[in-house]
């Protein structure tokens, strides 16, 4: 392994060194393509990774390059890829499985809970379990509901398990590069509508902790906590209160769901005193619903109005573009519901 | 690749150690000193002796819940396998894992694991980062016939074929999938068969047999570590005990049990031993009262043990 000495980069806001504007497909394709070069015990399987270069383009040129031990086409079996990529990591590897949407690790859901997150508690620390999970995450591009979830909030309740979700592309590669040094189990979840939005990306090597959450926007009226692809959202609503309504809005990215970095939330909120959390999944037992819960115990005396919540509706996301973006949050839902406890 | 005589009076030994263990684990689970699920491998034991001594130490073993014999014959200590009965901090997984949960990685010993067919990608995946290094090592993964009919042994072996995986696949077939038979569980009964459907050569043996299931299993493992990729072994066996403790068995007749305790692997392998002339009665008595007193010493140190502290709640759980 080359020698290897990053920056330590908790938020964007704090870099001012050289930068590339990159994609986050892009930004997220150099974290693994550097890792690789970097670590010869790195390696890539899933479907459609190696001679097809990933179904979102992310690992094109990979198989070129690396070859096919390094970057293994696997057979549409995702309960045996993740399975595999655990012993792997065990045996001393550290895998990055791909699973191509997150609404197949449901398949795998058990090889995810029971193996992954579980074997190393369970065994009394014997070993690790090294291992990234890449996959996407999202709906909102028609494709019905079996292949439109955001269950992030699913997977997060799993002590053993990290849940990362970037939103912007200097996050996706730092995140992306922790995780895979990390010896802990990540899910590493991307958003599929997030891939071409550009943005600025260091140019020396740096990493973003892991578990950290980051102030995208600050603000003094209200507190906006979110993740992933309602970053863009909360950020646009927050935009539109500030010039329509004179309303000044904090938005946090959680950028990790588990482990949760709620301190910058309450810090936000003992100066607010009120917020909306928005998320694409779903309200039922849902990270909103754990935010929400999380304010009202350690931070009840701060509380001006009770916490709101932006999610998806609680019904199957339909095909019908209109109705599938009636079912999704957006920005007029979230200035409503700031309006509403303003 | 034979026995010597001194392996085979140590396959009795470790059968016999096997046999005496689970019985005091029956014990103390029923005087609540254990908890959780028990299955105990009563009935099973000469498949452990084989893979003693057919399955080289460096190589990576792993198995399913009905773990206690495997343990044993990779050589995990029988008083930190008791204390982790016990659930006691000395056990082999501090206490985190219980009777379903052994492992010892120093020994290669992955670990049992639970959810029926889970480990079968670990396996998978444990022979693929020793296939990546380039390393010879091989892995050996038991399975019990109930996993051969749930999605990850499709996926596992499939896998295993296309990426030729150095990967000995046994399944023990002790006739029974908790209360189901295999031939009301599985279309095609012959196990061993599906083999064909992954591309690798399939074979079935008597796994009451001591020396053929190590002539076998010897001969798997030699296959594998060729570079010829993987191989299946369905070993016929039978268990005397219920699926787990608690079982009222309502599916087989007494009857059934009894005429397979005649075929009893541990006396038929002693008999074999006198017939051979390898030993006396008089030895294999000796070897029997040593493996009472060895599993007496084990529970004296597992009961003696401490538990864990609170504080172990909340280790090995993230690095």
């Amino acid at each position: 392994m080359s020698t290897f000495s990053p920056t330590v980069i908790h938020s964007e806001k704090e870099y001012t060194g050289e930068t590339d504007r990159k994609s986050v497909r892009q930004a997220i394709s150099d974290a693994l393509w550097e890792e690789m070069e970097r670590d010869e015990n790195v390696f890539i399987m899933g479907e459609e990774v190696g001679v097809w270069g990933g179904t979102y383009a992310v690992t094109r040129g990979f198989y070129d390059h690396f070859g096919e031990r390094r970057v293994r086409d696997t057979p549409i079996s995702e309960m045996v890829i993740v399975g595999a990529a655990v012993g792997a990591a065990m045996n001393g590897l550290r895998p990055i499985a791909e699973i191509m949407t997150i609404n197949f690790a449901f398949v795998a859901f058990d090889a995810i809970v029971n193996h992954a997150a579980k074997v190393r508690y369970m065994f009394g620390g014997q070993f690790t379990v090294p291992l990234v999970i890449r996959t996407t995450t999202g709906g909102g591009r028609q494709l019905g509901a079996t292949h439109s979830h955001s269950p992030e909030a699913l997977f997060a309740h799993f002590p053993g398990l990290y849940v990362v979700t970037p939103s912007t592309p200097f996050d996706a590669k730092g995140l992306l590069l922790s995780a895979i040094r990390d010896d802990n189990p990540v899910l590493f979840v991307e958003h599929s509508t997030l891939y071409q939005n550009r943005g600025l990306v260091p140019t020396v090597d740096y990493v973003v902790p892991l578990g950290k959450a980051d102030i995208k926007r600050e603000g003094s009226d209200v507190t906006i906590v979110t993740y992933a692809k309602m970053v863009e959202i909360a950020l646009d609503a927050a935009e539109r209160l500030q010039d329509e309504e004179g309303i000044s809005a904090e938005v946090i990215d959680l950028r990790s769901l588990r482990p949760l970095d709620l301190d910058p939330v309450l810090e936000s909120f003992k100066k607010t005193n009120r917020c909306v959390v928005v998320e694409e999944g779903h309200p039922f037992a849902s990270v909103s619903g754990e935010i929400a819960a999380r304010i009202q115990d350690e931070a009840f005396d701060w509380m001006d109005a009770p916490v709101k919540r932006v999610n998806q509706e609680d019904v199957p996301l339909p095909y019908s573009r209109e109705l599938e973006q009636s079912a999704l949050p957006n920005a007029d839902k979230v200035i409503a519901a700031v309006k509403e406890i303003m | 690749m034979a026995m010597t005589d001194e392996e085979k009076i140590e396959a009795y030994r470790l059968m016999m150690t096997v046999r005496r263990f689970e019985e005091r684990c029956a014990q103390l689970y029923s005087e609540g000193d254990i908890g959780g699920f028990l299955h105990l491998y009563i009935g099973q034991e000469a498949i452990a002796a084989a893979l003693r001594f057919a399955v080289p130490e460096d190589d990576n073993v792993i198995t399913a819940y009905r773990d206690h014999g495997v343990a044993i014959a990779r050589g995990l200590p029988i008083e930190k396998l008791m204390a982790e009965m016990l659930g006691k901090v000395t056990g082999v997984s501090k206490g985190k894992g219980g009777s379903m949960h052994l492992a010892d990685v120093d020994r290669r010993y992955w670990g049992g694991y639970a959810v029926v067919g889970g480990h079968l990608p670990l396996a998978a995946g444990l022979a693929l980062a020793d296939q990546y290094r380039g390393d010879d090592r091989i892995t050996v993964c038991l399975m019990g016939d109930g996993s051969t009919n749930i999605g990850y042994f499709h996926e596992a072996l499939n896998l295993a074929g296309v990426w030729d995986l150095p990967v000995v696949w046994v399944i023990e077939n002790n006739e029974y999938g908790m209360g189901t038979s295999v031939s009301r569980a599985s279309a095609n009964p012959d196990l061993s068969a599906r083999a064909t459907a992954y591309g690798m050569p399939g074979k079935k043996v008597d796994g009451d047999d001591v020396q053929a299931t190590y002539d076998a299993m010897a001969e798997a493992v030699e296959h594998v570590r060729s570079g010829n990729g993987p191989i299946l072994l369905e070993a016929m066996t039978y268990r005397f005990r219920g699926h787990s403790m608690g079982d009222p068995e309502r599916y087989r007749e007494k009857d059934e049990v009894s005429k397979q305790e005649e075929q009893d692997p541990i006396k038929l392998w002693g008999n074999h031993l006198i017939n051979e002339g390898v030993v006396n009665s008089d030895r294999l008595d000796e070897i029997e009262k040593g493996a009472e007193k060895a599993v007496d010493e084990a529970v004296r140190f597992a009961r003696e043990s401490p538990l864990p502290s609170p504080e172990e709640l909340y280790t090995d759980v993230y690095v």
